[in-house]
């Protein structure tokens, strides 16, 4: 049944998911487009948008390709499976977290840890870009909000809107 | 030192993090620590950054860990399955209804085009996040080679990420634990 296989790839993938659900994109981009076929690029991509648009931590876009897999069930199945798992480990390690925070293996986790997620994160862009298949006009306003980015303060939702506004002008 | 102001009731823990889950864009950790730290006093700024410590430890999405941690925290088992679900009920039905507009309209080129646009500034925003990251690292000839290395397995051959990671777990935190030995 595809709810079961869905929540089972889910619960698998949030072992994983060091840097959230944001880290998990090219993963799921894999297992969903490419392995089971049950979404098209397309798709994928305008979920994501989706998810950006909405208010909401970023494991909303696990919500939306639950439901476009299989509908409401599907979206529950896919939250559930993706938040589920570590709640549980979280709810029975927290109290014994003072015992072992700063210790030399968990240091060393943590630091081991972030590289990956940087590369993680960067594959998620690279994959979205090559899914959405940008042309020129895509590809400046990327670079255009990379540069703003990281140079203004400015509230994401600027960026959404302004984004958002150039597509709906027929710009991008 | 100043303790922690009020011991939330289920129905407050659920309150709180709707409104938490509601306002944040592009992350709501930001929302979170304020709603808890300074708009409604549950915890202290330190013990706040005690309790992230574990949530940023462990995969999955940071902030529902939080949730989690909180809930149990002031209302026990009842708590962690409240504060998540406050979390998620209202951007979840939000989400949904934006799903279900998408169905009806989004084959429309209006819909495509906007959802483009939206997706080339999030391809955007997620370059300067890795960007961001990618400099906060120290040591940086030690560990960003990790980080290509991940591009290369994920974004390049396609590997499949469980096996990408625990690979580059032991490597990059092997490589981890023996620069902290050093100093």
């Amino acid at each position: 049944m595809i709810v079961v296989q869905l929540f089972l790839d889910f619960a698998l993938l949030s072992f994983v998911a060091f840097g959230g659900a944001t880290a998990l994109l090219p993963e799921m981009h894999r297992v969903v487009v490419e392995n089971h076929h049950w979404l098209d690029d397309a798709t994928f991509t305008h979920l994501y948008a989706i998810a950006q648009a909405a208010p909401g931590p970023n494991v909303l876009v696990v919500t939306l390709i639950g439901w476009k897999v299989a509908g409401l069930a599907g979206a529950l199945a896919a939250t559930t499976a993706m938040c589920l798992p570590m709640s549980i480990v979280i709810y029975l390690l927290i109290d014994r977290w003072e015992g072992f925070a700063g210790k030399r293996w968990q240091r060393a986790i943590s630091l081991g840890v972030s590289p990956l997620a940087v590369g993680l994160i960067f594959s998620g862009a690279t994959l979205i870009a090559q899914a959405a298949d940008f042309g020129w006009a895509a590809w400046l306003l990327v670079v255009a909000t990379v540069m703003a980015n990281l140079r203004l303060k400015l509230h994401p939702l600027w960026f959404i809107a302004a984004g958002a506004a150039l597509g709906l002008a027929g710009l991008v | 030192m100043p303790e922690s102001q009020s011991r939330p009731d289920l129905r407050a823990l659920f309150l709180g993090f709707s409104s938490v889950g509601l306002s944040g864009f592009g992350g709501v950790l930001p929302f979170a620590r304020r709603m808890l730290v300074e708009e409604r006093r549950w915890m202290t700024a330190e013990e706040f950054n005690a309790q992230l410590g574990l949530c940023q430890f462990l995969p999955g999405p940071n902030v529902i860990n939080l949730a989690v941690v909180v809930g149990k925290r002031y209302q026990g088992l009842y708590g962690a399955i409240v504060a998540p679900l406050g979390l998620l009920a209202g951007p979840l039905a939000i989400a949904l209804l934006l799903a279900l507009l998408y169905d009806v309209y989004g084959s429309l080129p209006v819909a495509q085009g906007m959802l483009r646009g939206i997706a080339a500034v999030g391809c955007g925003l997620l370059l300067a996040m890795a960007w961001r990251m990618g400099m906060a690292i120290k040591e940086k000839r030690w560990f960003l080679p990790f980080s290509v290395m991940v591009v290369g397995a994920i974004a390049g051959l396609r590997w499949p990420m469980p096996w990408v990671m625990l690979a580059g777990l032991i490597l990059s935190g092997g490589v981890a634990y023996w620069r902290l030995g050093r100093k």
